[in-house]
């Protein structure tokens, strides 16, 4: 495979589109709540930014470290289910501690969960990464079906909400929407600035050559379970929305088809940019929400199923890279190398 | 593999398989006051399941081995396999012609989808793997669509309904016992094919070197063809078989596709072999599980999973690079 060209050293004459464009998208973010019907606001926004967040560790990983973990779903889903455990539920099992210890104990106790599924996999390469971690994430589903002592089994948790802080009651539209697009965003750009890190950079570039990268003195494992460890931190605190949205928390939302559902979310939109999962997720939330229209609504998996398809086969690097190649086109007419090959 | 490596495999093998037994037989002490019976059934049930795990996932492994192609649309073939062959067993009103269809329906499958989609991204396993991933979704909701989400029931051949007799047990249901014959006489067939036949020589040879048989004049299109078309009948007929003692319904698939990763994640990928050992550790650990630790035993297959992988990364009987 041959390295991404991330146009590091590629010298730009300034122009001040990217400004305003992002700027541009960041007054329409903000704005969005003021001209939208709660259902817009938080079905389809907020819902986009915490679907997005799960997407975005899941970018981290393979686009960055190369390694396709199908359980960052299941990462969520520990945060989520250690809101319920530690924090207020309508199972009598919970432990209703206040939520400023809740928060830190789901987020510490999920990055450790996801440090040490770090750890399994980063034995294995490639594909047998999806393998690895697909079993593993099916496991906890089932573990957790099974598990009454801890996990209440079948039934999961319900009576999920944000904690009242501040005196805002962040369950209403406008305070969830701002609260996830804070985070998402926090998020979105400490990823664009790990890619510029050392420490992102390295993990680039044993994306890209381990042997030689183990060669030049890079502790190689270390640095893929850091990886994990750090998508694991992001996963959590898209899994915390997720309960937070949903109010219940159960295996059948940590098995197998909303893994892949996260899978199809980041192939979507791309791997290449943190932009990437968030479109991905939105195209998600729209046709989830619309595909009634479109077709019976008992037959989304179909559409979306389709729609994965359709992009893997045609545009290995999701809309983005769509988009790129629509730009490219547009700008020197058909002067492709034909050089399409899927990055991670 | 070096001979010291595979005597260590075989160990590792053993030494698993020796620790679920003894666990097993530890529980009959303490629990149920050395009852053998349920021990010895509880062996059988691994064992059987054993059998049809072997079967489905042998053919997952073949076709990984030769393609680096992990398809993970193998538990929606076996699925597809299972209602096919419960239609046509139905409307032929013999099961055998149930599973033949089974076979050969997934089989055609196979072939068309290795020809149409997979051929054209060779040598590019991440986006393989996606692909076979969208067509699982598709296709597992399609069937939803066609079959509904009723849960199906075979009815096996009158001669195989029952029970046969056996010594301590007393009697074992005979269809189960059936299925670990298929299972044998499939690994046999299958070792046979890849040991004593041209094409088997040339699949092998394949697995070794893709890039040395083309150039050797070899049709490698024509090998991948067959064996994906192999790959996704045994995933069929093991879905058939399945279907007669487990039920089809939707979800099945999953249940399919992740037997067949666990086994050959811990048996090795690509190897038949492999795929025995993994399945019989795979299936034991599942009924000695549900069998005496009613709640955790699901986590078994996992704690194996993820043990094997700490001490041998390849599997049992992988190979390294």
């Amino acid at each position: 495979m041959v390295a991404v060209s991330d146009k590091l050293d590629e010298k730009k004459a300034w122009s001040p589109w990217p400004l305003t464009r992002n700027g541009g998208i960041l007054l329409l973010l903000i704005l969005y709540p003021f001209i939208a019907s709660p259902f817009w606001i938080v079905q389809v926004g907020a819902q986009t930014f915490f679907l997005g967040l799960v997407a975005l560790s899941l970018m981290l990983l393979a686009g960055l470290g190369g390694m396709v973990s199908l359980a960052q779903l299941t990462i969520a889903g520990v945060a989520g289910y250690m809101w319920a455990i530690f924090g207020e539920s309508t199972a009598p099992i919970s432990l209703h501690l206040p939520w400023y210890l809740v928060l830190p104990i789901a987020l510490a106790i999920a990055v450790i969960f996801a440090t040490l599924i770090g750890a399994i996999s980063v034995r294995t390469e490639g594909i047998y990464t999806i393998m690895i971690t697909l079993a593993i994430g099916v496991g906890f589903a089932n573990f957790a079906n099974q598990n009454y002592a801890i996990l209440n089994g079948f039934n999961g948790f319900a009576g999920l909400s944000p904690p009242p802080i501040f005196g805002v009651d962040w369950r209403e539209p406008m305070p969830f929407y701002y609260l996830a697009l804070g985070i998402a965003g926090l998020a979105y750009f400490g990823v664009v600035y790990f890619r510029r890190s050392t420490f992102g950079l390295s993990l680039q570039a044993i994306r890209d050559n381990p042997r030689r990268m183990e060669t030049l003195g890079f502790h190689v494992a270390l640095h893929r379970i850091l990886a994990y460890a750090l998508a694991g931190f992001i996963a959590a605190l898209g899994g915390i929305f997720i309960v937070w949205f949903n109010g219940r928390i159960s295996p059948g939302s940590i098995g197998l088809g909303p893994m892949i559902d996260i899978l199809v979310i980041a192939v979507l939109g791309g791997l290449r940019h943190p932009i990437g999962p968030f479109i991905g997720a939105l195209v998600f939330v729209l046709l989830d929400n619309f595909a009634i229209d479109l077709i019976d609504r008992e037959r989304f998996n179909t559409v979306i199923g389709a729609a994965f398809l359709l992009v893997v086969l045609v545009s290995p690097d999701g809309l983005l890279g769509l988009w790129d190649r629509l730009k490219r086109a547009l700008a020197k007419g058909r002067d492709e190398s034909g050089n399409d090959g899927f990055q991670p | 593999m070096t001979a010291n490596a595979r005597y260590m495999a075989w160990a590792l093998a053993g030494l698993v398989l020796v620790a679920i037994v003894a666990a097993g037989a530890a529980g009959v002490d303490v629990r149920a006051g050395r009852d053998v019976r349920l021990f010895l059934l509880t062996f059988l049930n691994g064992l059987t399941l054993a059998g049809l795990y072997f079967v489905v996932a042998s053919g997952f492994t073949l076709v990984f081995g030769l393609m680096r192609n992990v398809n993970l649309a193998h538990g929606a073939i076996a699925l597809l396999g299972a209602y096919i062959g419960y239609d046509v067993a139905n409307w032929a009103g013999n099961w055998f012609v149930g599973v033949a269809a089974g076979f050969l329906a997934t089989a055609v499958f196979g072939l068309a989808l290795q020809t149409l989609v997979m051929r054209r991204m060779e040598g590019d396993e991440l986006r393989q793997t996606l692909v076979t991933i969208g067509i699982s979704i598709v296709m597992a909701d399609l069937m939803l669509a066609f079959w509904t989400g009723t849960t199906y029931q075979f009815e096996v051949p009158e001669f195989l309904f029952g029970a046969t007799p056996m010594p301590w047990v007393k009697v074992y249901n005979s269809y189960r016992l059936f299925v670990l014959l298929i299972a044998v006489v499939i690994g046999i067939a299958l070792w046979l094919f890849l040991n004593r036949t041209a094409v088997g020589m040339m699949i092998r040879a394949g697995v070794d070197d893709r890039a040395m048989l083309s150039a050797t004049g070899v049709n490698v299109q024509l090998v991948f063809a067959l064996t994906f078309a192999i790959g996704a009948g045994l995933a069929g007929l093991g879905g058939v078989i399945g279907g007669s003692f487990l039920s089809i319904a939707p979800g099945e698939d999953v249940r399919y596709l992740l037997a067949s990763l666990v086994v050959v994640i811990v048996g090795g990928m690509g190897s038949i072999t492999g795929a025995a050992i993994g399945a019989i550790l795979i299936g034991m650990a599942e009924q000695f599980g549900l069998a005496y630790s009613r709640t955790y035993g699901v986590v078994f297959t996992y704690v194996i999973m993820v043990v094997v992988l700490a001490l041998r990364p390849e599997g049992i009987m992988g190979r390294r690079g």
